[in-house]
């Protein structure tokens, strides 16, 4: 019955996919109840399976799984299947009530139920519609153009998501991870009229088209290795240890023993895993593909950069903790230690860039990136429960974040197109004062903001960092633990700061001061994401806190299902006090330097390389985009593509010219036409005019050659006898 | 049995060849039919005349013999009735002029 569940849980999206692109598209309310019943089928059927998971013994033990054949190869069968262990339950549970939560909030983040706009065109965000009530015109919000695209692509999303978390296999995970690539630049260029939009969108496929291409080489790698990419299969202890123990690249670590150091280095597990842990660089927006994931921002405001930062980029640390028993596997450890050092690279690198935006989302987006780079840096230092801990706490408070910054920038846009006045309504320096005008956007942010800097004992964020924390100082991994810790310092301070320009003081602009809260639609979302931002850390709380009288039911729960479930590290003064202090710490100096901030120019953290985020966006230009562009335009076009392959082609054609010259002149016309065409039919005419004498229409003449006839026959006849 | 075979056959040839005569010469189609009929006599006398002298046991001549009958009557029948519609038509019976068939 489970099995049967999970079979079909990804399918409700795709149908509902299919149904708004080829029927309902005209029809907006349709569209959107489909999408939302579809999302809402599926979040049953999670929590249909997430609870009998729960209600399992043991249940890394006895997962479910299922599978059939699929592609025959030679002697054997690729299958495909599902599994629902113990990991993939959790993560079925945040995706199901995320993708819910922001299918809900879409209908209102698009403006259902208001006018159409007054010059809204099809590719462009909607500019306001105009309004007369009591004879006074209004400016006020009006609905998206292509309403019903949005909610087909997000479906399509979801069942990239839902078929992703459940299959068995890397192959499936593969196929649910591109259909979501997809789906990621068609939502990021949703509003393809915007250049920057469209560049945008470009960029996020590209790039992270760049880590895909190693996880698929890591794939067929993995495939061609143990002849399986089934999860159950890899994973068994005799494999895993034969690919641990075993030299990647054995023919170059023996025949040049100058490179016999760095060569050993890698095992076959550790290779196949960095490059499977590639793909989760790009997918999850790591450093040194990270850039995509700020420019993503260009999508719809909140929604797509929710699925950009809780969903999509989820997956691919989801990844890579699935993956990790293989990275656990290498026994040089050499694999573990670059995701580790990625991770907290990663961390620290976004949290300083962070400070010093002023978009709203963008300050989210680089957040994301260095959250991110904490679960990576987790799974670094071994620490497998607390990364995936915190992927799913950051999940909840991350996509509340998303979605109350874009409840934020429509309270704004409300405002602007109140007053009229032409102001960014993503810029942090021109709101100020929200907390009045959009309550429930203000405590759910807050709430949201406190568990991304780990606001002691309420909130969920706390829990989870401190279990990073922990694991970090435990292992001995010290570095990571202070370049975590300063990370997590830089996080909290700049939630402060966002929450200090954004909701605190007065408002800046005459926008802000009339900004509005938003419809339930949008805001129902918010208070049940942040219902998740504080209580999903409790079931996770550590053995120390409780005092042992409630388990920590999330480590014995995701921890079974390694083969050897994880030890709780024990409690040590040092981490608990580090994370304490940057958290509280970090709160209080972003809230003591922006307290009385007024205007762009107070601020001292507009630091440019901080502002351009290191340059990163620069130095690819130069060093990647630009000579691309170069090659293409004075190499690939001019010689490859005109001289090359234009004249292959073109000789191709004039060679088939020549052919079909010689064929019509030599063959068809004399063999064809005069000789079998035109002669055949000079044959019949000829014969006829010669015959159509005897045709004399005298009944006796006929009568007398039928005589002469039988006679010269009768006389041929006995004669012809008589001669044999 | 004084009368040979061989006279009969004579008297049948004579017969046939008359009618061949009347066939071939005559202009008129009632004429012809009327030639047709002779020849069809002929062979009639034919085979009755075989039957008598060659094998009497057996049924065969006679059965054969009032097939043509048969055949002729219909025969007739037809022939008449088409000369009659083309008489209607084209105020002819002359075998020549009816040769609206040719090319």
């Amino acid at each position: 019955m489970t099995n049967w569940i999970i079979w079909i849980l990804p399918l409700p999206p795709l149908l509902a996919f299919f149904a708004i692109i080829l029927f309902t598209n005209k029809n907006k309310a349709l569209s959107h109840g489909i999408a939302v019943a579809a999302a809402g089928l599926s979040w049953l059927g999670s929590m249909i399976v997430f609870i009998s998971a729960v209600g399992t013994q043991e249940f890394g033990k006895h997962v479910f799984e299922s599978a059939i054949n699929w592609l025959p190869t030679g002697a054997t069968w690729l299958q495909v299947g599902v599994r629902v262990d113990p990991l993939t339950a959790v993560v079925l549970f945040f995706v199901a009530w995320t993708v819910l939560a922001i299918f809900v909030y879409s209908i209102g983040y698009h403006n259902f139920g208001q006018p159409k706009g007054d010059h809204d065109l099809p590719g462009l965000p909607p500019h306001g519609a105009t309004v007369i009530e009591e004879e006074q015109t209004h400016r006020v919000p009006s609905i998206e153009p292509m309403y019903s695209r949005f909610f087909a692509f997000i479906s399509l999303f979801a069942f990239g998501m839902y078929t992703l978390v459940v299959s068995n296999n890397l192959l499936t995970l593969f196929v649910g991870w591109e259909i979501m690539g997809l789906c990621s630049y068609l939502l990021i260029g949703f509003w393809y009229g915007k250049k920057s939009a469209r560049d945008a969108a470009i960029k996020a496929f590209i790039t992270t088209r760049i880590g895909d291409v190693f996880m698929l080489l890591g794939i067929a790698w993995l495939y061609s290795y143990t002849g399986t990419l089934s999860f159950s299969e890899i994973f068994k202890p005799e494999i895993l240890q034969g690919m641990g123990n075993t030299i990647a690249f054995p023919a170059f670590a023996m025949h040049i023993p100058a490179l016999w150091p760095f060569f050993s280095s890698f095992s076959v597990a550790g290779s196949i895993g960095i490059l499977l842990f590639i793909g989760t660089i790009g997918k999850s927006a790591q450093w040194p593909l990270h850039a995509w994931l700020p420019d993503a921002m260009e999508g719809p405001t909140p929604v797509s950069a929710m699925i950009h930062a809780a969903t999509m980029v989820s997956a691919g640390v989801y990844a890579a903790i699935r993956m990790f028993p293989l990275l656990q596997a290498d026994v040089t450890g050499t694999s573990l230690a670059f995701v580790g050092f990625i991770g907290a690279f990663t961390a620290l690198f976004a949290a300083t860039i962070a400070v010093a935006q002023n978009d709203i989302k963008k300050v989210l987006a680089y957040s994301t990136i260095s959250q991110l780079g904490f679960m990576i840096a987790a799974l670094g230092v071994h620490a497998y429960v607390a990364a995936a801990f915190h992927l799913v706490t950051h999940a909840f408070f991350k996509a509340l974040l998303f979605l109350g910054s874009g409840s934020v920038i429509h309270g704004m846009e409300h405002g602007v197109l109140h007053t009229g006045e032409h102001v960014d309504a993503q810029d942090m320096f021109n709101m100020g004062g929200l907390r009045k005008k959009m309550p429930v956007t203000f405590w759910t942010f807050l709430i949201g903001g406190l568990a991304l800097s780990g606001f002691p004992v309420l909130t969920a964020g706390f829990w989870s960092k401190d279990a990073i924390f922990a694991e970090a100082f435990g292992g001995g991994h010290l570095l990571v633990f202070i370049v975590l810790a300063l990370a997590a310092f830089l996080t909290a301070f700049y939630t402060m700061r966002q929450i200090t320009l954004t909701f605190f003081g007065e408002g800046r602009t005459k926008a802000a001061e009339h900004a509005s809260e938003t419809t339930w639609t949008m805001t129902l979302p918010l208070v049940v994401l942040a219902v998740f931002a504080v209580g999903v850390g409790w079931v996770g709380m550590p053995a120390w806190f409780t005092g042992g009288l409630v388990p920590d039911w999330f480590h014995e729960f995701v921890g079974g299902t390694l083969a050897q479930a994880p030890e709780a590290m024990p409690f040590n003064w040092i981490p608990l006090v580090t994370s304490l202090v940057v958290a509280l710490g970090g709160l209080l100096c972003g809230w003591l330097a922006y307290r009385n901030v007024s205007a762009l120019a107070e601020d001292r953290l507009q630091i440019p390389l901080l502002k351009n985020k290191y340059y990163f966006d620069e130095i690819y230009a130069f060093l990647f985009v630009k000579p691309a562009i170069w090659i293409a335009e004075k190499f690939t076009s001019l010689y490859m593509d005109q001289v090359v392959i234009d004249g292959v082609l073109h000789s191709l054609a004039r060679f088939s010219l020549f052919l079909g010259h010689v064929f019509r002149n030599y063959f068809d016309k004399p063999v064809i036409n005069e000789f079998f065409g035109d002669g055949a039919g000079k044959t019949v005419k000829a014969s006829g005019s010669g015959l159509r004498k005897i045709q004399s229409g005298r009944v006796q003449y006929y009568m007398v050659v039928a005589i002469v006839v039988l006679v010269v026959f009768a006389f041929l006849y006995y004669f012809l006898k008589r001669g044999m | 049995m004084s009368v040979p075979l061989s006279w009969y056959l004579i008297l049948a040839a004579a017969l046939f060849c008359i009618g061949l005569y009347g066939v071939l010469s005559r202009k008129n189609a009632i004429a012809i039919l009327l030639g047709v009929e002779l020849m069809l006599n002929a062979v009639n006398v034919n085979l009755v005349s075989f039957w008598r002298y060659l094998d009497p046991a057996q049924m065969a001549g006679q059965a054969f013999a009032v097939i043509v009958f048969a055949v002729a009557a219909a025969e007739v029948a037809v022939g008449l009735a088409l000369i009659i519609s083309v008489y209607r038509r084209r105020k002819t019976v002359v075998a020549d002029e009816i040769d609206l068939m040719k090319w």
